[in-house]
């Protein structure tokens, strides 16, 4: 088996969400609070996970389902160090990145410079950014609209560019946290293309999606999360997908013998191919 | 799930540190397990603060996104302006022009001072970078929130990124400054050469304040709300618009408080400059003549409106506030204090930045 690349181990994440407490939100009540010194009276705090373990390998792309609300963004916000554990370990190599919905660079920049800031960002060289600068270009598809500013481009422009900046680079870990699916079909082929690419350079990708039949092609290993807790997990990735959906109270998808024999073959034809 | 159910405690209720479930998927390994794996495999915890060696070499790996950074935010900072980069030009004008008319014209600040628009425009230029440095990086995180969480790199490029943007506008208004100052007749020196380390040291000085604002910024949200009034302050401790020596000499402060005033970097900074690049103050810097406590009185007590030109360079004469050539050392040692001090404090939190 291949080396372990991120272990979560107990991981507990909690949110303090200030302001949100019974007060009005005025001065008044503003005032009362500082004279009275009540300043937790203010601040709710929101168990978001609640002792996540598990182990991922080099190689991995690992498919996280569940409802929302089930902890699955906070989960890959903790991976990537952006929140603190409130209890247990999330470890990796380090430089792990994630790539949100929402996350524009630099919104009132062209695509141009975004995709020569994110490289250089990510650690690279000059030379090696103008290298890429045309094949990240090519890949995210944007053509003319390069050289207009990121707030005019559409939300799906705009995720492709991203993803296919961050992508440009080997990152150890990378996190996708719905940033596909605003992408197109054309672009869902060439970022599960790039995703197997990235595995088979023996990093691990971790894809928050809620298109089962994504999870279903890209993905090799499966967690299945509800209130912040694992419900499943495993490499069984048709069995736990469908175990989720008649969980959510749908009826198992029927796959016709073919599919799941390629399905099950693509992903078995990267693993030999590592080992 | 039923079970899971029953454990699941509406937001709110929960205090960290008592009954945190310890509910894990069944069939995991042990804890202790997984933390001996993750030492063999030299796995370490993702959100741990890196060495400051380590950090500073990937500060310096990223300097060409800091340059780089800072010339596209500064040409993107006017896109919206009909003007564009005009305002660039217009902005530190219009200042100078608002606080001439008040300080100078209105209020007469300028009593005692040679060529005041030229000593008005160094002071307002240069406590300008500083001032602009507070504030943009005040925001730095909170702006770049998206890079932020998209993209590992070292936190620290992006306040030194700001204070390059603010360094790109000070160029241009050192140019403005020096069309001004030469329209005014002053004579081009050697001493202007100096003008270089003023502004490295201020930028270094800049550079510090810079990250540890930007943390403050980041953690209290108060802060920016607060700033202002701090930097209003200290615009007026710090002689921009009137002479410390000046102030001392009318005995309005005690010379221990205009020691103090002066001492403060943005002073310091401003009276350095000064005396760069106008030869004005150069003549009328109190000290820069042996003592003689008639015509320093004859300073102090002049009228402008009857004869504004006689005594004017008289306050050479005159008890100096602090040796200019120790203005260097204290220069130096704020800027090396503000540098050590902002990246140790914003490095110590290195982690923190972008949670939310």
């Amino acid at each position: 088996m291949a080396d372990p690349l991120v272990i979560v181990d107990d991981l507990h994440v909690v949110y303090r969400v200030y302001g949100a407490g019974g007060d009005k939100g005025t001065a008044a009540t503003a005032l009362l609070r500082i004279i009275g010194r009540k300043t937790k009276g203010s601040i709710r705090e929101v168990h978001a996970l609640r002792g996540l373990s598990f182990v991922t390998y080099r190689g991995d792309a690992v498919g996280v389902i569940g409802r929302n609300g089930s902890g699955k963004s906070t989960l890959l916000q903790a991976i990537a160090g952006l929140l603190p554990p409130e209890q247990g370990n999330v470890y990796t190599t380090g430089g792990a990145s994630l790539l949100g919905v929402n996350a524009a660079l630099l919104d009132d920049l062209t695509g141009e410079r975004n995709v020569v800031l994110g490289c250089l960002a990510m650690g690279m060289t000059k030379q090696e950014a103008k290298d890429k600068y045309q094949s990240i270009v090519d890949f995210s598809g944007v053509g003319k609209f390069i050289n207009l500013p990121m707030k005019a481009y559409s939300s799906g422009m705009g995720s492709r560019l991203r993803f296919a900046i961050a992508a440009s680079k080997t990152h150890e870990v990378l996190l996708v946290d719905e940033a596909l699916a605003t992408g197109d079909a054309e672009f869902r082929v060439k970022s599960h293309n790039r995703i197997t690419e990235l595995r088979s350079a023996a990093s691990t990708v971790f894809l928050v999606a809620h298109n089962l039949a994504e999870i279903e092609q890209s993905c090799n290993r499966v967690i299945w999360m509800e209130r912040g807790q694992i419900v499943e997990q495993g490499t069984d990735v048709i069995g736990i997908v469908d175990r989720y959906i008649e969980a959510s109270g749908g009826e198992p998808v029927l796959r016709d013998p073919v599919t799941r024999e390629r399905i099950v073959a693509g992903r078995e034809s990267l693993t030999t191919a590592q080992s | 799930m039923k079970d899971r159910d029953g454990r699941v405690s509406a937001p709110g209720q929960l205090r960290s540190g008592d009954e945190l479930p310890v509910g894990v998927a069944a069939g995991e390994p042990a804890d202790q397990h997984l933390a001996e794996l993750a030492a063999q495999f030299d796995l370490r915890p993702s959100a741990a603060l890196p060495p400051v060696p380590a950090y500073l070499k990937q500060l310096w790996r990223r300097r060409h996104f800091i340059m780089a950074f800072a010339t596209a935010r500064n040409i993107a900072m006017y896109t919206d302006a009909r003007l564009g980069q005009l305002w660039q030009v217009l902005t530190p004008l219009l200042n100078v022009a608002v606080y001439y008319l008040i300080f100078g014209v209105l209020l007469k600040t300028s009593r005692g001072i040679p060529d005041y628009i030229s000593f008005l425009v160094v002071g307002v230029f240069v406590f300008n970078f500083t001032q602009r440095a507070f504030i943009t990086t005040s925001r730095v995180i909170i702006d770049s929130l998206p890079m932020i969480r998209a993209l590992q790199f070292p936190r620290a490029s992006l306040p030194i990124a700001y204070v390059m943007i603010e360094l790109q506008q000070m160029f241009v208004s050192m140019a403005v400054l020096v069309v001004i100052i030469l329209a005014r007749g002053e004579p081009v020196t050697w001493y202007w050469l100096l003008m270089i380390p003023v502004l490295l040291l201020q930028t270094i000085f800049n550079v510090g304040v810079g990250l540890f604002v930007a943390r403050l910024g980041a953690q209290f949200n108060d802060f920016s709300q607060l700033l202002p009034f701090l930097l209003r302050t200290w615009m007026y401790l710090s002689g921009v618009l009137f002479s410390i020596s000046g102030l001392m000499e009318d005995g309005d402060i005690t010379p221990r408080i205009a020691w103090l005033l002066q001492l403060n970097p943005a002073a310091l900074y401003i009276t350095l400059m000064r005396n760069v690049l106008l030869q004005t103050q150069r003549l009328s810097a109190p000290g820069s003549k042996p003592f003689n406590a008639m015509r320093c009185a004859q300073w102090v007590h002049y009228n402008a409106k009857t004869d504004p030109k006689s005594f004017l360079y008289y306050s050479a004469s005159c008890h100096p506030v602090g040796d200019p050539a120790h203005y260097w050392y204290y220069a130096v040692g704020w800027a090396v204090l503000a540098l050590v001090v902002g990246f140790l404090y914003f490095w110590r939190a290195e982690v923190k930045y972008g949670r939310g």
